[in-house]
């Protein structure tokens, strides 16, 4: 225990101080030779790898086993703003099976997006600043996990934000990418802004932000809420409710939930490495991590938000996975298949239970496993991406096929993660997959049918992706140049998050899954419930079934299907035009209608009230500037006027 | 009568010093090459103020039966102090190399003196011995402002300074007179139980110390002094007066004002209030018509010195911690503007804000730090100077009264205006062109240390959570 509480500011501090190092010293010192500031971006994360995964199986293993649940250990909790006795703001580390998992994922993804982006990155202009942000956004993740109060969650929560700001904006000289960069800020932004008011009411009514106050349970209620909140009304409507779904509306800005999901596709400009690590396995599951690290509340004082949660996430899987058919740029492909991965991780917790005597506590352990497994075969997807792109020097889908004769490894990787992604035996997806949609359907016929078809579509967009790229027919301009292998460097992080996606089901080399981590840290035996998982398994083969008819070799039945559906085919092509409704709304309704008259507020009353004071300022500093003669009499004489005027005043007030 | 010397002990730090004075005083002496004694001298200041870290937490007693009291918050204050002169003595290494010549050995002396005379004033625990500490603080110091022999500048500005302060330290020993008249003593404990009934000669007496301390923190009406003096002093001896001068005036009127005062807290709150209102909006209105930077930064710290009263006026435990906490990072930010100004003073000569356009084409890394100066004295997040006017106005918020937060409001209005002339000073710098700007200069080693150590300061003390919980911890508050 003494050696991983010494050890875990490691975790925190090692990121931080590499960034603040290749920050500001990277780019005088390694101007001649870029190289070694990645080389030492790369070595400092895998020490922070190591600490990681020791401290994991120091915690599943030896330390974390209570008497009949996993504990929940403050390492430590620095107080760190003291504004009264209640408003405290301190930065810790909690470790708990949740968090612990966590270091595990995101560790071993930034690993790997770090060796892999010394190929990939190779001669960028801002070499020595990409693996700065990268320290910073993984050290700014470590935070947002492994926080002991909701306050230090948000403030990590902001600078993931920032750090994915800077990654998106990389090519700052693309105007597109600026755009992109924009769009992702602002729109998470604007939903952080719902999560901050969330946090406001939810500790003005029980005085803390400490997650493990805030969520000790006894009796069926989450105590502290229940006793402070319960039976506050707001216009008709539980103040616990409001706040949990204000927080909710945090966490679906950062996981791009619908309506906030139209950054995502967007944040694809950046680096693609980068939207490995942020925008495909950590960053975007924030806000699964949140619900989760809140769900006694959600289950216990507001179990209608946790309803709704789970309609939203249904419908966003469903939406996205529509849209991920019609797109041909991969990576958007992979964002709407991000997007529609997260919303079945919400599906899971919404249909979760608390306890784990019975079945009705599976999709806590599902959604979290699936988080685990999912970021490993995605960033491994968009790695593989990566590798393609570099290949083909394009996103385009045209662009490609025919690629596996030239490019054997990322073929063999990226059809692995097709697999799993597709919920295919053995690979990790399928079991993850499987435990959500056993959790579904207990739970709730509908959202396990809708999440049952959501299956079906992946497999199918996953391998229409797949055979465009690897089958297909072969784009003529490869006779001019022929793509190749992508060096090494690049294809090791393929290999080894390859193996993660093939070998996680095998509990005895990962244990970290799934029985140790249930809502209420006691564990659970998991089966297989072979019926729905043959069910699924069927789904997902009909998806890959009609992905070869299509797509396997170059014909027109893809174009008949689209000419039939055209309705459904042009708007899903066009996103379901959400974009166009936000453009309408913002440019519109607000720029154009509410922000005229507060431009004219702004313009009038509160400028004119600057312009007033300084116009008083002027007069007067004009006025009074001989009273500063340099007339040393006349100073003496100001002096005793003003002790006796003092005096008066004082004597008579 | 026999004299117990463990007294004495409580007192390290003015012990520390008086030996470090005795030595100098020696090796001004002996030693004759000028390098080697400032060397010597700020080795031995060091070695002070690294002493006197080490006595912090443990000091706590009185000497000379009272009159003199120790605690861990006076101990820090002088901390605050002696790491301040050391500043100080970076900044002036090169001036004193080569103006100042002839006159190093009085420089480190003088100096020194005026501080062991702010020791005394913040350890105070009676009215003649905070009087005497001011004095022994006030009269060296008049001597140091006219250091400059070139010129008349530095004869007028001492003239000036010294003639105020006998004026003031008159006015404000009449007050002290009155006060054991109207008291019955001059213990800080014993007044505060006799201050009491409260009287027309009461108040006048309160009012005439208020004066005489004003004088020192250059509160309007009692500033007059303050341009004049800045301006025609070496710049060096500007900063130390701006700050470490006003700082240990500022702690000591605290004290005293918490300590003897403090059953009748209104009496004196509202002559505050007032003072505060019209030191913050004079000073500002005054400092955005100046053209010289010296000039431009006294203002600046009439303004500064007001903001800082707030947290004298909150009375209260964060009031106090507030005030220390302002005064610790005042000192930096200052001393940072102070230590560009004097090392572009001491390469080219140039102290006109015109002087400055352009300046940074020529020299960026003074541009950049004169530029987070700035931000900081004028309270733009996260400068360290954001935090300290944070705490401030949330001390004197978090009272109940109606007028507080017209004062906090008003405070707030004239940290708009202030931020209008500090950010004249960043935009002469980075955005007024110039036909002849400032050539790139090379500062020396000495004043790039301290300036870095400014910097980092300002850069990082605000999220240093710790240094303020520390000072919260170790004030002792109000009427105790």
């Amino acid at each position: 225990m003494e050696t991983i509480t010494n050890l875990s500011p490691i975790i925190l501090a090692l990121p931080f101080l590499m960034f603040l190092f290749l920050g500001l010293c990277g780019n005088k010192l390694f101007k001649s030779n870029p190289n070694i500031a990645g080389w030492i971006g790369t070595a400092g994360l895998s020490v922070v790898a190591i600490v990681s995964y020791y401290i994991a199986i120091q915690y599943f293993w030896v330390e974390g086993k209570g008497a009949d649940a996993y504990q929940q250990f403050v390492l430590f909790n620095h107080e760190w703003l003291k504004m009264t006795d209640n408003l405290v703001i301190s930065i810790g580390f909690m470790l708990d099976p949740i968090s612990a998992m966590m270091l595990v994922v995101i560790s071993t993804v930034s690993l790997m997006v770090h060796i892999y982006s010394l190929g990939y990155m190779h001669g960028e202009e801002g070499f020595q600043r990409y693996y700065a942000v990268l320290s910073l956004f993984t050290f700014a993740m470590m935070g947002l996990v492994v926080a002991t109060n909701i306050f230090q969650m948000y403030i990590f929560w902001e600078l993931v934000g920032v750090s994915s700001f800077l990654l998106i904006s990389f090519y700052f000289i693309k105007p597109s990418a600026v755009a992109a960069a924009k769009k992702a800020f602002i729109v998470t932004r604007f939903a952080d802004m719902f999560f901050l008011i969330g946090i406001l009411i939810l500790s003005y009514y029980t005085n803390t932000f400490d997650f493990l106050k805030l969520t000790a349970v006894s009796d069926g209620h989450a105590t502290l809420v229940n006793t402070k909140m319960c039976g506050e009304m707001f216009m008709g409507l539980s103040v616990t409710s409001i706040a949990m779904f204000l927080i909710f509306l945090g966490g679906a800005g950062k996981s791009a939930m619908f309506p906030f999901h139209i950054w995502l596709p967007d944040a694809m400009e950046g680096p693609t490495p980068a939207s490995a690590l942020i925008h495909a396995a950590t960053m975007v599951v924030a806000g699964v991590f949140l619900v989760a690290r809140m769900f006694p509340v959600y289950f216990f004082e507001a179990h209608d938000v946790l309803t709704i949660i789970g309609y939203i996430g249904a419908f966003t899987s469903l939406f996205a996975a529509i849209i991920a058919c019609t797109q041909t740029d991969i990576k958007r492909v992979l964002a709407f298949s991000t997007i529609s991965q997260i919303a079945y991780m919400f599906v899971a917790l919404a249909v979760s239970g608390y306890t784990s005597e019975h079945e009705a506590c599976l999709g806590y352990t599902a959604s979290m496993w699936h988080l685990f497994t999912h970021a490993m075969f995605k960033a491994c997807l968009f790695l593989g991406a990566g590798c393609i792109i570099h290949a083909v020097h394009s996103n385009e889908m045209n662009a490609m096929g025919n690629l596996r004769k030239f490019m054997p490894i990322a073929h063999i990787t990226f059809l692995v993660s097709c697999l799993a992604i597709a919920g295919i035996p053995p690979f990790s997806g399928f079991f993850s997959k499987d435990e959500i949609l056993v959790a579904a359907f207990e739970h709730d016929k509908v959202l396990y049918a809708c999440q049952a078809f959501v299956a079906g579509l992946t497999a199918f967009y996953m391998f229409r992706l797949y055979f465009r790229i690897f089958w297909y027919s072969e784009n003529p301009a490869h006779a001019h140049h022929t793509p190749h292998e992508a060096p090494m460097n690049m294809n090791i992080p393929l290999i080894v998050l390859s193996v993660f996606t093939c070998f996680t089901w095998l509990d005895k080399v990962f244990p970290f899954f799934p029985e140790k981590i249930t809502a209420d840290r006691v564990g659970y035996e998991l089966e297989t419930n072979w019926i729905i998982a043959i069910a699924s398994i069927l789904v997902a083969v009909v998806g890959i079934a009609i992905a070869w008819v299509l797509y396997l070799k170059k014909n027109d039945k893809p174009d008949m299907i689209a000419g039939k559906l055209k309705c459904l085919y042009i708007s899903a092509s066009h996103r379901f035009y959400i974009d166009e409704i936000y453009l309408f709304i913002t440019r519109k309704i607000i720029f154009g209608g509410i922000c005229v008259a507060i431009a004219w507020f702004d313009r009038h009353i509160i400028d004119g009230f600057m312009n007033l004071l300084a116009w008083i300022s002027r007069e007067l500093s004009y006025d009074i500037r001989d009273v500063q003669s340099g007339n040393l009499q006349q100073y003496a004489w100001g002096f005793l006027v003003g002790v006796l005027a003092i005096a008066m005043f004082a004597i008579n007030y | 009568m026999d004299l117990d010397y463990s007294q004495f002990l409580s007192m390290s730090h003015e012990v520390s010093l008086v030996v470090v004075l005795i030595v100098l005083l020696l090796a001004d002496l002996l030693i004759k090459n000028k390098k080697a004694f400032q060397y010597l001298a700020i080795a031995a200041f060091a070695l002070h103020t690294v002493a006197g870290f080490y006595s912090y937490t443990d000091l706590a007693g009185d000497a000379f039966a009272g009159m003199y009291v120790s605690g861990a918050a006076q101990s820090f204050v002088k901390n605050i102090l002696n790491v301040g002169t050391l500043i100080v003595f970076f900044f002036s290494f090169e001036w004193n190399n080569n103006e100042n010549k002839s006159g190093v050995g009085e420089f480190f002396f003088l100096t020194l003196s005026t501080l062991i005379g702010m020791y005394f004033m913040v350890s105070a625990g009676d009215f003649l011995f905070f009087y005497i500490g001011l004095e022994t603080a006030s009269i060296p110091m008049a001597a140091l402002v006219a250091m400059n022999k070139k010129g008349t500048e530095g004869a007028e500005a001492a003239a000036k300074y010294i003639l105020t302060a006998s004026f003031s330290s008159g006015v404000m020993l009449f007050g002290i007179s009155l006060i054991y008249g109207a008291c019955g003593s001059l213990y800080f404990d014993e007044v505060q139980a006799a201050f009491t009934n409260i009287t027309a000669l009461h108040i006048f007496a309160l009012v005439c110390f208020i004066a005489g301390v004003g004088f020192k923190i250059s509160l309007v009406p009692f500033h007059f002094w303050t341009a004049d003096t800045y301006q025609g002093a070496p710049t060096g001896i500007t900063a130390y007066l701006s700050v470490i001068s006003k700082g240990a005036a500022v702690f000591a009127f605290m004290s005293i004002l918490y300590k003897a005062f403090a059953n009748e807290p209104d009496v004196w709150q509202n002559i505050l209030w007032w003072l505060i209102v019209i030191t913050i909006t004079i000073g500002n209105l005054f400092a955005i018509r100046q053209k010289n930077l010296k000039r431009f930064l006294a203002f600046s710290s009439i303004s500064q010195a007001g903001y800082i009263m707030l947290g004298v006026y909150a009375s209260s435990q964060t009031g106090m911690s507030s005030t220390i906490y302002y005064i610790l990072i005042y000192m930096f930010t200052n001393l940072a503007a102070f230590g560009i100004i004097s090392a572009i003073e001491n390469k080219t000569g140039k102290v006109g804000m015109d002087d400055y356009n352009g300046l940074y084409s020529t020299n960026p890394k003074l541009a950049f730090a004169m530029t987070l100066a700035m931000f900081s004295l004028g309270g733009i997040p996260p400068f360290a100077g954001f935090f300290s006017k944070f705490f401030i106005f949330a001390a004197v918020a978090s009272s109940k009264v109606y007028g507080d937060y017209v004062l906090v409001f008003l405070a707030l209005l004239n940290t708009i205006i202030s931020l209008y002339y500090y950010l004249l000073v960043v935009k002469a710098m980075f955005i007024n062109k110039s036909e002849s700007p400032i050539e790139t200069i090379k500062i020396d080693t000495m004043s790039r240390v301290a300036l870095l150590v400014c910097v980092v300061a300002i850069l990082v003390i605000g999220f240093i959570s710790s240094i303020y919980m520390n000072i919260y911890n170790i004030s002792d508050g109000f009427a105790n």
